[in-house]
């Protein structure tokens, strides 16, 4: 365990429609073993005190489940660690002396909020035109009787970990949510309980995403490089091809 | 204030179905007429939400969060229980019902309790026609591990992602409904006061957390599935967000509050480290399973624990509670390491933690096996501490984890406020003193999708409302009581931070204080000079809290600062309540009442009982009625798990 100092430069917003900047902060002696976001903690205990303004950043579970937070820390979703969200990223992955630069996730679908506080309703949106199996509550059969090879159901546990957090849409030099989208066709085309809707499901979700403004997949495969649950881009190949299944059989 | 608990007539097995039959119902056609307010996007509100739409009424939700998908349900790992028997280990729905009944220390409603075992299996159900993927066998059947205070496995789940993927499930059905237009939505609302009307509860105020303005909305009845309390003591487990202000709001306008100070400690949790820390990571129960729990023999011993062989090794758990070993349940789990910390025998640079040690695991099954069960929470556990679980053992400790204590309700889960409902992890109604490891998402899951319908057809059946709209008198009045109080949390901060207290600040002040006297063991000493201690915080926080910015934008420190007042209040109750019960019981533990073995001993011929505390009035003392518990199934014993 050890102390360092950092010199933070931090995209400062009031609402989404003014300008922003970055600010730049000094922040002396912060334990490595923090995490990253105990260190914004810090500083916004630090601000407070001055009677500066805090900086305003989501963020809820604080161990990589919940999808909240998230930032772009040097250039890098999530920062520098693989496979892990903000939350989860300690302090010993930077150095004494280190400059962090720290901007919220950007792209047209996601409008700024305040500061680092974004806005990803989008995604919202996307799971409510099809990301489920239209059953209601009642009625359903026996857990049992719906036999799911353990391989399949770990397949479609893989595709289902996606937490939701944006992290792929920030990445994407298209800003594309393909890797979303296709995490949430994928659970389901895999799964038997899944079928029925299968076809439906897959025009939907891609007419809304592109409704909501996200853009083309171009296979920069960035996506899969920051996520913080190795949601993997085989599931866009997989939602290409039931996407195009469903169009050319609807056609 | 009445406390009828309007349990159904009839034998135990039968109350659920009786009571059904005799409940009013609302014809199809007409239930788009009634409008519904649930608060909450957990387990319980989303399931509730999704059910209560799919069947015709008109629904509006509300979370705190960007996203329903985000509430604090997403972070249950270990998994859910349901008497299922997939097993044909001797499981059944009067098992499940005993071991929940005897897990709370015979605390709780056999009637509710009951009911929860028989709904448990359709929700597995209805879970997996959702897609929610649960961990199978090869042959494609279901898995199931163990978990504490059971001989049987009866916990099904998805790696150690269960609550994700069950909100994940009840959020998509959610969804469905978003889309159909029959739930409104609202993100990123808070609830502030809850709105009666003629003594009903007819509508909510709340704040938009992105423009700041206060919110009126009315509907036919409320809902509130807005979970635990555990942050009242600055660190848990519980998401950041979690709160008291809901509840605490609609014990002010007269909803009884059951048990505040009935809350689980953990036993499997990551350390505290340092203090800028700002949560606890658990880690799931089901660890237990596999790992052992001990700690060194000799007080003196400094050797790294692999140094350490068995014989100088005190598996703790295991000497004393031979036929449980390392699966008791969790309150003596967390007694136990507490005791061992407090003899000196604590391992760790705080020397407030024990070992749960997987390296005979490894020996017996292999590194993969292990991996496959657990990879996830030694990756979680590596990635906070630098260590891996494979090459030393986890070091672990106690930490404040869930509420039992909640608003008070009767078998329909509705609060003394008629119109008034509590679902899920805030109210108190089914885990007694004490909760069993993946009981919470069966609960949450049977209140929302299998028991709340019921009790929304009766209430709506058998009272006659009159129209109310958020122009009403009563609206307007709540509305600004919200506004008031925010303006006077605003007031020290016209002229700067200098000579103020930070939210946060105190925020740990009053969780130190009700870990250190109203935690894993409680005495009447520690209690009282709690007690005492509380009005100056109070005062403290009200006349020097220092909140930069203003309540029309986004701001995060009157976030804060509005929950932490409503914490700093309702602390009293839970301290009172402490106080009030002198036996121990469950995860309460008052030093005073031990046996010889130093096991919690109850004293059912004074405190078999619920407590519910009325507020009276401000600055005026609380009054504690009993709801009294009659058991005619079970017959209450000393829980033993040796
Ligand atoms: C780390 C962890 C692991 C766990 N693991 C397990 C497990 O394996 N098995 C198990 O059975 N249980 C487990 N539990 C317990 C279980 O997760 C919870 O008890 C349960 O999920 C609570 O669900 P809920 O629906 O009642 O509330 P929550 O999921 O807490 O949801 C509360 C909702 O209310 C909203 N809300 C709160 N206050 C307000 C307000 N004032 N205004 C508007 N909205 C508000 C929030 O936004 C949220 O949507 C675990 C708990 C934790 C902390
Ligand atoms: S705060 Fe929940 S994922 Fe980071």
């Amino acid at each position: 365990m050890s102390d360092i100092d950092l010199n933070l430069q931090i995209w400062r917003q009031k609402k989404s429609d003014s300008p922003g900047a970055f600010e730049t902060y000094a922040l002396d002696k912060i334990s490595t073993e923090m995490s990253f976001l105990e260190m914004l903690d810090v500083l916004n205990e630090k601000l407070t005190k001055q009677g500066l303004d805090p900086v305003a950043f989501d963020h809820d579970c604080r161990e990589g489940i919940c999808g909240m937070c998230g930032t772009v820390v040097n250039g890098v979703a999530h920062g520098p660690e693989k496979e892990v969200t903000l939350c989860q990223l300690h302090m010993r992955n930077f150095k004494d002396g280190d400059t962090l630069v720290i901007e919220p996730f950007r792209s047209r679908a996601f409008p700024i909020r305040k500061d680092l506080l974004i806005d990803r309703s989008a995604f919202d949106r996307i799971i409510q035109s099809g990301g489920y199996v239209s059953v209601n509550t009642g009625g359903t059969p026996d857990g049992n009787a719906i036999p799911i090879p353990a391989q399949t159901a770990e397949l479609a546990m893989d595709a289902a970990a996606c937490i939701g957090c944006g992290a792929c849409v920030a990445s994407c030099p298209n800003g594309a949510a393909m890797l979303f989208t296709s995490a949430k066709v994928s659970q389901l085309c895999l799964l038997p309980q899944g079928q029925t809707e299968r076809k439906q499901r897959a025009l939907d979700m891609v007419a809304t995403m592109d409704k909501e403004g996200f853009g083309n997949c171009t296979n920069e495969r960035e996506c899969e490089a920051v996520c913080p649950k190795s949601i993997s881009i085989r599931n866009i190949a997989r939602l290409n091809r039931e996407y195009l299944m469903a169009a050319l059989s609807e056609g | 204030m009445e406390l009828n608990a309007h349990i159904p007539a009839g034998p135990l097995s039968e109350k659920w179905d009786n009571h059904k039959f005799n409940s009013k119902l609302v014809n199809p056609a007409n239930r788009r007429k009634f409008k519904i307010i649930i608060v909450g996007t957990g387990l319980a509100g989303a399931s509730a939400s999704a059910t209560l739409a799919e069947q015709g009424y008109q629904v509006q939700t509300f979370c705190i969060q960007d996203s329903p998908r985000r509430a604090h349900s997403i972070a249950a790992q270990g998994g859910i229980n349901a008497a299922k028997c997939y097993q044909t280990d001797g499981d059944s729905v009067h098992r499940l019902f005993y071991d929940t009944i005897k897990g709370g220390d015979f605390r709780s409603r056999e009637a509710n309790v009951y009911r929860l075992a028989q709904v448990s299996n359709s929700i597995i159900d209805q879970c997996v026609a959702q897609g929610v993927p649960f961990a199978r066998e090869y042959g494609g059947t279901m898995a199931n591990r163990s978990f504490g205070g059971a001989q049987v496995s009866r916990t099904f789940y998805a790696r150690g992602q269960t609550g994700q993927q069950l909100l994940l499930g009840a959020y998509s059905a959610l969804s469905r409904q978003i889309h159909a237009g029959r739930v409104t939505m609202y993100n990123r609302r808070e609830m502030m006061e809850i709105v009666l009307v003629d003594g009903k509860a007819r509508g909510i105020i709340t704040r938009n957390i992105i423009t700041g303005e206060i919110e009126k909305y009315s509907a036919d009845m409320v809902l509130l599935a807005t979970g635990g309390y555990g942050n009242a003591y600055f660190l848990s487990t519980n998401a950041m967000a979690s709160n008291v202000t809901a509840a605490w709001r609609a014990h002010k306008k007269g909803a009884g509050f059951a048990n505040p100070s009935f809350v689980q400690i953990h036993p499997t949790c990551i350390p505290v480290h340092g203090d800028y820390q700002s949560k606890l990571t658990l880690m799931s129960e089901s660890l237990r399973n596999d790992g052992r729990v001990w700690v060194p023999k000799d007080v003196n011993d400094k050797r790294h624990p692999r140094d350490i062989p068995d014989a100088a090794r005190d598996y703790y758990l295991e000497n004393k509670y031979p036929s449980f070993g390392n699966l008791v349940p969790r309150d003596v789990a967390s007694r136990n390491a507490k005791e061992q910390c407090d003899l000196g025998k604590g391992v760790g640079s705080t020397k407030l933690a024990v070992y749960l040690d997987f390296a005979d695991a490894i020996k017996r099954d292999g590194q993969e096996t292990i991996l496959k069960k657990y990879g996830n929470l030694f990756q979680m556990y590596e990635k906070i501490t630098d260590s891996s679980p494979l090459q030393e053992p986890m070091m672990i400790y106690p930490a404040v984890h869930y509420t039992m204590g909640g608003l008070w309700v009767d078998y329909n889960l509705m609060t003394t406020i008629p119109g008034l409902f509590a679902l899920g992890e805030c109210n108190f109604s089914d885990h007694g003193a004490n909760r069993l490891g993946a009981s919470a998402l069966m609960q949450g899951l049977a209140d929302g999708y299998f028991v709340i319908s019921t009790s929304v057809a009766n209430y709506l059946g058998t009272n006659s409302l009159k129209a109310v709209s958020t122009d009403d008198v009563a609206f307007k009045e709540a509305r600004q009581e919200v506004e008031n109080r925010i303006s006077k949390l605003l007031k020290n901060s016209s002229d700067g931070p200098t000579g103020k207290v930070t939210v946060d600040e105190i925020h740990k002040e009053v969780g130190k204080l009700l870990w250190d006297n109203c935690g894993m063991a409680r005495n009447k000493q520690g209690l009282e000079a709690a007690l005492a201690k509380l009005p100056a915080l109070k005062d403290k926080f009200w006349n020097s809290v220092y909140i930069p910015g203003d309540m029309k934008e986004i701001n995060q420190s009157l976030e804060r600062a509005g929950r932490v007042a409503d914490f700093l209040e309702f602390a009293e109750i839970m301290v009172r309540d402490a106080l009030a019960r002198e036996e121990s019981c469950g995860c309460h533990l008052r030093e005073e009442s031990q046996t010889e073995e130093n096991e919690a001993k109850r004293d059912d011929a004074n405190f078999s009982h619920v407590s519910v505390w009325e507020h009276k009035g401000e600055g005026v003392e609380p009054v504690m009625h009993k709801e009294q518990l009659v058991f005619e199934n079970v017959t209450p014993s000393q829980r033993s798990y040796k």
